[in-house]
């Protein structure tokens, strides 16, 4: 692959700006944040966010934001994700490997079932936000 | 303990960003012995005694963690850096900034994995903030120069809102694109030393 120039990214991003906006983005839109600690990256949440990214784009799913965040305190069962989807409870999935975050996609995103085995939905008490 | 060189990179960024940094420049240049990076931020910046503790694992300013009683970030780098024949230096002056720079020699067999340096672009860009990032990587081996540079600015021009999944996805490839030709360029080169 070349290096793709900045004006070759515009013109990408030109070709799906048709897509874009067409969005209704009013609180319809989906949440994936991912813990990006260092304790996050050791236990693997680079491949993770790449999974997310990779089965996002494959299932052309639209309204969704990928955020980063630091360690939530769940250290023992990293990478961490927390996903919040419209009509579904938020949930913080744990141990979220690459196979996980492809099946966090297709079932809770696209399927509106929760992932089982994965789900630690408390956060620990200190990074509630106050 | 960070496995690879640029999880390093994107802790010190990261450093930059909770300073309070509005621009950082970041360079990743490997020549045929070393890789060295330097970062370089408007910050808050630290005191002369501020400086001292930063490379105290046994210090931390309490304000991430406040449990904690350790802060480990520059110490673990410089325990990586020294146990692998590199060398650092870190300057600070109060209110205008702080400059790090580091390089690890790449034949040393404690030195470790570079890493995946187009992931970690992505993450130091997709960090929330208006902060601007200026991002330079170059390759200096056998009289021949290459490499990028890409503004943080730039792409969140061209892209917009770089936390949309859609964004993010070009934004990879983007990035990705500048490294893979980089890295072909780089096994060119390794093919021309034998």
């Amino acid at each position: 692959m070349a290096k793709m120039t900045l004006e070759e990214l515009r013109k990408l991003r030109d070709s799906k700006k048709g897509e874009l906006d067409k969005r209704d983005t009013e609180g319809k839109s989906i949440h994936i944040i991912i813990g990006m600690g260092t304790c996050g990256i050791a236990a693997g949440a680079k491949g993770s966010l790449d999974a997310f990214l990779d089965e996002i784009e494959k299932n052309k799913i639209k309204n969704v934001t990928v955020k980063q965040t630091g360690c939530m305190g769940l250290c023992y069962v990293e990478p961490t994700v927390e996903v919040k989807v419209p009509g579904m409870p938020d949930t913080i999935y744990g141990n979220v490997n690459v196979e996980t975050a492809r099946k966090i996609i297709k079932e809770h995103v696209l399927g509106g079932k929760l992932v089982d085995n994965h789900i630690f939905d408390r956060p620990a008490a200190d990074i509630v936000k106050k | 303990m960070h496995a690879a060189v640029c999880d390093f990179i994107l802790d010190c960024l990261q450093n930059s960003i909770e300073a309070g940094a509005q621009r950082i420049k970041l360079s990743i240049i490997e020549t045929q012995h070393r890789l060295s990076i330097e970062i370089t931020d408007d910050g808050c910046g630290m005191t002369e005694q501020e400086l001292k503790k930063a490379v105290d694992p046994f210090y931390t300013d309490g304000h991430k963690h406040r449990a904690r009683r350790v802060g480990l970030g520059i110490p673990f780098l410089i325990q990586a850096v020294e146990q692998s024949d590199g060398d650092w230096k870190l300057d600070s002056e109060k209110g205008k900034g702080t400059r790090l720079g580091f390089f690890f020699s790449s034949d040393h067999i404690d030195t470790p994995p570079t890493g995946d340096i187009s992931g970690m672009l992505l993450q130091a860009i997709m960090f929330d903030g208006g902060f601007e990032l200026e991002i330079e990587r170059r390759l200096e081996k056998d009289g021949r120069t290459d490499g990028y540079s890409v503004k943080r600015s730039e792409m969140i021009e061209v892209l917009g809102d770089l936390n949309d999944a859609d964004s993010l996805i070009m934004a990879r490839q983007f990035l990705k694109s500048q490294e893979e030709d980089y890295l072909l360029e780089k096994e060119d080169l390794i093919e021309g030393d034998r």
